[in-house]
């Protein structure tokens, strides 16, 4: 059983982290002098919708979080609804975080709102497909010993190593290179883009490594 | 009688302990800096035309018109100078096959040199380190050997106050053109007849400058407005910096130089002197900056359309000292030489073209005229410097005054015509050479003491550093009030160190050598730390097992270890990247924004690590545990502001920053200059009007505070202080931020009230503030006693007597609060006031005295920094009593009391680093605020002990503030004890009677165990000073490992140095702060044995 669901979250990470791969190649050929540097904000945008949609559509179809009742169309839409502007809050949240650790605060404002929606969406919105707009479990999950299922454990990491993969980006950038990357923000995207594949790839391997050890409370 | 005194904590000790590490440090850094950094005295003098040591009268009525000291000879010249022009660059062989990029590409010189031999010759050029071009321009047109600390008159800018060949050669009339590098603008401002400048600093850029150059070049020179000539070419340095010497970009560069030199010539007349040379070389890398012979080894090329030797060049080509340039330039343009200079000047250039016999008497005089002036500036330097060795100078003296003897009596011989040509040649030359030898040791004794590293004593004062921060380490983890401890781990060492001392200098007196204090210092340093580890090492054994039933990291599982080891690894990751920051040159530029990044960092992650290890939950209920949620504790939001709270300090920070030149784009912040400079009335007054209000807002805030907690209700003088006496120091600083940001002409008579009241309010701060701490000293104790005993009876203590043993001392408190608590008891019940000694206050009284001085010296500081600099002290206060306040609950959660956590120091010592760069400070020497040495002055300083100290604390002003308020992250959780459990209580009582409750006693716990407190706060400062010891190695580190780096005089040296006084401020500073806690003891001890005896 557990081997299988294993198995599963990691075709679940493969196809994610393949998603980003082909978001940062494939609009090369619809659109003209597309390049992950070049063009950032684009690509920004792309990712975040690519990793967005993927993440929806594998929820729907791999349903990791079994919700014990069935429950009426309207309460669904409220939960949506809910889902929205959560992760908006999280978006203004994130810029708000960036801007207090040192990014400008009135240029490229743009460029640091998407960054900020990429994070979310590295972040937030899974959280909101495993569980929910519920504070409270999400507090729960980021606790030591507070997954619950394997799902949740690789949300553990994959957030994790996001976030840290943004903190170690923005290292080079008082480096006196003149590289095009070292520009605000895409040395740090980048660096949350990497953490968060790395998450992905790891996760599955940790999760498989420490199997028996991991010992989850059922509710 | 009752002569009874409460347990004694250990003072003495814990002040020596720390004074002992910190002058280990001191040790180190002032060894380290004795090899790292060359130091030199500038002279102000300058030589003239008409100066005593000129040539006897005979000689001198030959003298041309518009010649000093010797015959000018060429009436123009042109220097060329290419940056890091090696001497491989220049040199030409036709027998090589196959050259490398950077090789036979000057090939004009080569042919120059062999069709026109007399014409035009070849040098190798020794450039004299630090080979940095600022440095070389200076020792280019000096003739000195410029340091990295050229102590002169005037730090604020670059200029070279030193007399100088520019200098000599615009005071003699000529004209001095300048095109190229604009290093020169700032070294010689206003000094050039005509000018062409090109930005140097972009080292990316290969042809700006030279291009620019090539522009202006020929038609100036075909014009003819020019008497001297200067063209700085900065394309090969470039390009070396950008690709390395061996690259096809480097052939293109000199084949353009090459084919600018082959068009020059032509240019050029008969009466013009060509000189082309290179400031310094490059290594493999192209870098340059240090020593290394591929550095050193630059190129020098003479040429004239009129012959310049007498005989051809010899096989291999000469090597000369680059100082050589400045006498032979300024003897051959008819200038007198630089003061300073120690150059010697190349006498073949003045052979003319006459015989053997006149050619060395041309030569002679003019060797005659150099010794005399390099006798003139040693014996002026002598006087002036103690740092060329007397002996040597003495040396020098005999062998110059030998020869001057020899040379009257051969001149009249000469005159006299009593000598036959043969004889005459060989005494000549016989006297020339002893002038030479003459010269060239006086060079050699300045270049030892100027311009040499000394890589041992580096390596030395780096080892103690090193050893000095591990030796914290250790004792931070082992300390104990035991006096066994303080036996071997302070008075065995200082012993060692004695002893140590006291051989060197047994050794000396025997040996009859001169005692160097630095090196026996720090023989005496390194001897107490290896007493020290020894006595550690004896101890270690016996301290586990003794430490057994109370082990902080000892025993435990290998796993629980591990977690602790885990734990304390994530804020000393925090520090580890803030020292690999030093490494870097980017890094060091961008440290303004790299503190608050790893601040706001490691306070983000303490909060994540407090939740992963579900410490901000409270225990999970079963119904909680159904649920499947776990409830918070209150604090978390509190937490969770705090945090927010202090990133917006950290954030708003950042506008006060001023800008390197190292960042072009960077604009200084519009806070940084004064209000007078503002131009709108309006504004003006509006910032004028916050300022103060700011003031008095600060001051309020402070008053509350004390308020409180109960410390604003006793009549003593202190208190009477705080109460009249701070309204009356902001009213000050208001009235002198009032005059002095008024605009000068509008006050018409009032200029002279003005002008003394500019004096006199900045002195009015001064004396209230040394009045303020004086009151602190004598009397810290801020406790209103309200003693309604009815007699002395209801207090007594069951010990009569001298106590027998430290047991009987620690029940004479506890017996006090008993009572107090008793009596508080009784009160209530009955509702009568019998018997009771009401302390308001005492629970906060170590913090009340540190918070006093904190407001005292940030008064001061503010005094000394620009107007709207204000703001970035309101966010210092703010930001540091957010860290407390985060502290707090933190410090409850984590760890016992009486110890302050790692995290805690780094974050404080983050916050103080923070702040020196959001008071507008950087780490180099323009940056300097020098308006704060004349705060109360008026220009007329009579010795320069008071400007550095009001300059100093102006620079440190954060260094300052946090280190003196060092101990509060100790104390802090203990005065806040009360406001965390005030709230469960029912508000019935008023404040100032809950603090005596026993259940309040706060700072009095600390009391209550002296032995745990004053372990506690060595602890605090043996950590305070690891942290503060290890930014210092790593830059000390980085100083040493890159002195070869191509910004080490720019970036690191400069950052080296801040750090390192950095340090020593911060280091004295907590030194005083704990002493003032331990004398805020001692008053409590007074104060409590005063009470008993009533």
């Amino acid at each position: 059983m557990r081997e299988a669901e294993i198995r599963r979250l990691l075709a679940a990470n493969l196809l994610c982290a393949v998603s980003i791969i082909l978001a940062a190649l494939v609009p090369a050929f619809f659109l003209d002098g597309f390049s992950v540097l070049g063009t950032h904000l684009t690509w920004l945008c792309v990712c975040s919708v690519c990793v967005a949609t993927l993440n929806i559509i594998l929820h729907l179809v791999l349903k990791p979080s079994q919700s014990p009742k069935r429950s009426s169309f309207a309460h669904k839409i409220s939960r949506f609804l809910k889902c929205c502007i959560y992760f908006f809050m999280s978006c203004i949240l994130f810029h708000a975080i960036i801007v207090l650790y040192g990014a400008p605060l009135i240029e490229s404002v743009t460029e640091t709102f998407l960054f900020a929606v990429l994070l979310s969406t590295f972040t937030t919105l899974q959280c909101l497909c495993l569980l929910g707009p519920n504070v409270q479990a999400w507090i729960r999950v980021f606790s030591k010993n507070g997954a619950m299922s394997i799902w949740e454990s690789s949300l553990q990491i994959t957030t994790v190593c996001s976030i840290l993969g943004a903190w170690f980006g923005a290292f080079p950038i008082p480096l006196d290179w003149d590289r095009p990357w070292q520009v605000w923000p895409i040395s740090c995207s980048l660096g949350a883009t990497f953490g968060y594949m790395a998450g992905l790839i790891i996760a599955p391997l940790w999760i498989h490594w420490n199997r028996k050890q991991l010992t989850y409370k059922s509710r | 009688e009752l002569l009874l005194s409460s347990p004694q904590m250990q003072r003495w000790p814990v002040v020596l302990f720390l004074a002992w590490v910190c002058l280990l440090f001191f040790a180190g850094i002032g060894l380290f800096m004795s090899g790292f950094l060359l130091t030199r005295i500038e002279l102000a003098s300058s030589s003239s035309c008409s100066d005593p040591l000129v040539p006897p009268p005979w000689e001198r009525q030959s003298l041309p018109p518009g010649s000093c000291w010797a015959p000018q000879r060429f009436s123009k010249a042109v220097l060329i100078i290419i940056d890091a022009l090696h001497f491989e660059f220049a040199r030409f062989d036709p027998a090589k096959v196959s050259p490398l990029p950077y090789e036979n590409k000057l090939g004009v010189l080569y042919q120059l040199a062999t069709s026109q031999p007399r014409h035009a010759r070849l040098y190798r050029f020794r450039a004299d380190p630090p080979t940095a071009t600022m440095q070389r321009i200076k020792g280019l047109t000096t003739g000195s050997l410029p340091t990295f600390i050229d102590v002169g008159s005037n730090f604020a800018s670059y200029a070279i106050q030193e007399d100088n060949l520019l200098a000599q050669l615009v005071q003699n009339g000529r004209r001095v053109v300048f095109m190229g590098d604009d290093t020169w603008e700032g070294l010689f401002p206003k000094k050039f007849f005509r000018s062409y400048f090109f930005p140097s600093f972009n080292v990316k850029d290969l042809h700006t400058v030279d291009d620019g150059i090539l522009q202006h070049l020929y038609p100036t020179v075909d014009s003819g407005e020019w008497d001297v000539l200067i063209a700085h070419f900065l394309g090969v340095d470039h390009c070396g910096h950008k690709h390395g010497p061996d690259h096809p970009e480097m052939a293109k560069k000199l084949t353009q130089m090459n084919e600018m030199l082959r068009s020059l010539v032509d240019h050029l007349g008969n009466d013009t002197l060509l000189l082309v040379a290179g400031d310094h070389g490059m290594t493999e890398t192209g870098d340059h900056g240090g020593d290394s012979e591929k550095e050193v080894n630059a190129a020098l090329f003479v040429y004239s359309r009129t012959p310049l030797f007498g005989s051809g060049p010899p096989e291999e080509p000469e090597t000369i000292p680059q100082v050589n340039l400045v006498p032979t330039v300024a003897l051959l343009l008819g200038v007198p030489i630089p003061y300073s200079n120690i150059g010697e000047v190349m006498a073949e250039l003045f052979s003319g073209d006459g015989d053997t016999v006149s050619a060395a008497l041309q030569q002679l005089s003019v060797y005659h005229i150099n010794a005399k002036q390099v006798d003139r500036f040693l014996q002026s330097y002598s006087l002036v410097a103690q740092d060329l060795p007397a002996e040597q100078l003495q040396h020098l003296q005999e062998l110059f005054s030998s020869a001057v003897e020899e040379h009257t009596q051969l001149l009249a011989q000469v005159q006299g015509t009593m000598l036959v040509p043969p004889e005459l040649e060989s005494r000549l030359g016989g006297l020339i050479g002893r002038f030479q030898r003459y010269l060239r040791e006086a060079r050699a004794v300045c270049t030892q003491s100027w311009a040499r590293f000394h890589p041992l004593r580096m390596v030395g004062g780096c080892i103690l550093i090193a050893s000095s921060c591990l030796l914290c380490y250790m004792a931070s983890e082992l300390a104990a009030s035991s006096h066994s401890f303080y036996r071997s781990c302070l008075l065995y060492p200082l012993l060692w160190g004695l002893v140590g001392a006291a051989l060197l200098g047994l050794a000396h007196v025997f040996t009859q050598e001169g005692l160097d204090l630095l090196l026996v210092s720090s023989w005496a340093a390194a001897a107490s730390q290896l007493g020290f580890f020894w006595h550690w090492w004896g101890q270690h054994p016996k301290r586990t097992r003794l430490a057994g039933s109370q082990p902080p990291l000892a025993s435990g599982g290998p796993r629980q270890r591990l977690r602790a080891w885990l734990g304390l690894a994530f804020p000393m990751g925090i520090l580890f990247f803030r020292c690999g920051a030093m490494f870097s040159d980017s890094f060091v530029v961008a440290e303004a924004r790299v503190t608050p990044f790893l601040l706001a960092s490691l306070v983000m992650l303490l909060v994540g690590k407090l939740h992963w290890d579900g410490r901000l939950t409270v225990p999970e209920g079963p119904k909680q545990q159904l649920l499947g949620f776990s409830s918070y504790r209150r604090e978390i939001w509190y937490l969770l502001c705090l945090v927010a709270m202090l990133l917006v300090c950290v954030r708003l920070s950042s506008f006060f920053h001023q800008c390197r030149e190292e960042i072009p784009q960077c604009r200084p912040s519009v806070f940084l200059s004064p209000l007078a400079s503002l131009r709108s009335t309006r504004a003006k007054n509006l910032f004028y009007l916050l300022c103060v209000a700011l003031l008095a807002g600060l001051v309020y805030a402070v008053q509350s505070w004390l308020r409180h907690y109960g410390n604003l209700n006793s009549s003593d003088p202190l208190v009477l202080f705080v109460r009249w006496g701070f309204p009356l120091v902001v009213l000050c600083i208001a009235c002198y931020w009032a005059v002095a940001s008024s605009a000068d002409d509008s006050l018409g008579k009032l200029q002279e009230l003005v002008q003394v009241a500019v004096i006199v309010f900045p002195w009015a701060v001064y004396g209230l503030a040394s009045v303020g701490l004086l009151l602190l000293l004598c009397n810290p104790m801020t406790v209103f006693a309200k003693d309604t005993r009815e007699s002395a009876g209801s207090i007594v203590t069951p010990y009569l007597g001298v106590p027998s043993s430290e047991v009987d001392f620690l029940h004479v408190i506890p017996q006090i609060y008993k009572r107090m608590q008793e009596s508080q008891k009784n009160r209530l019940e009955r509702g009568s006031c019998r018997a009771t000694v009401a302390a308001y206050g005492l629970g906060s009284v170590y913090s009340a005295a540190l918070v006093i001085a904190l407001t005292l010296l940030g008064f001061l500081l503010m005094l000394l920094h620009s107007e709207r600099l204000s703001f970035a002290f309101l966010l210092l206060f703010m930001e540091a009593f957010v860290l407390l306040h985060i502290h707090t609950p933190v410090a409850g959660l984590l760890m016992p009391p009486f110890s302050v956590p790692w995290y805690a120091v780094i974050s404080w010592i983050l916050a103080a680093s923070q702040f020196f760069y959001s008071t507008g400070h950087q780490p180099i020497f323009p940056a300097i605020h020098w308006n704060a040495a004349f705060v109360g002055f008026h220009l007329d300083h009579s010795t320069n002990f008071l400007p550095a100290v009001l300059v100093g604390a102006n620079t440190f002003a954060s260094h300052i503030l946090f280190a003196v308020g060092c101990p509060l992250l100790l104390l802090w959780p203990f005065v806040c004890e009360m406001s965390s459990s005030q709230k469960k209580k029912p508000k019935k009582e008023s404040r100032e009677e809950l603090q005596e409750v026993e259940e309040h006693m706060m700072e009095m716990r600390l009391r209550e165990s002296p032995e745990k407190f004053s372990t506690a706060l060595l602890r605090l400062g043996l950590k305070y000073l690891f942290v503060l010891g290890a930014q210092l190695l790593a830059c000390v580190c980085a100083a040493m490992i890159l002195r070869r780096h191509l910004m080490v005089w720019k970036v690191f040296a400069p950052k080296f140095l801040f750090e390192s006084l950095g340090f020593v401020v911060s280091s004295i500073c907590l030194l005083l702060g704990i002493s003032l806690v331990m004398r805020v003891d001692c008053a409590v001890s007074t104060w409590f044995s005063q009470l008993r005896l009533r």
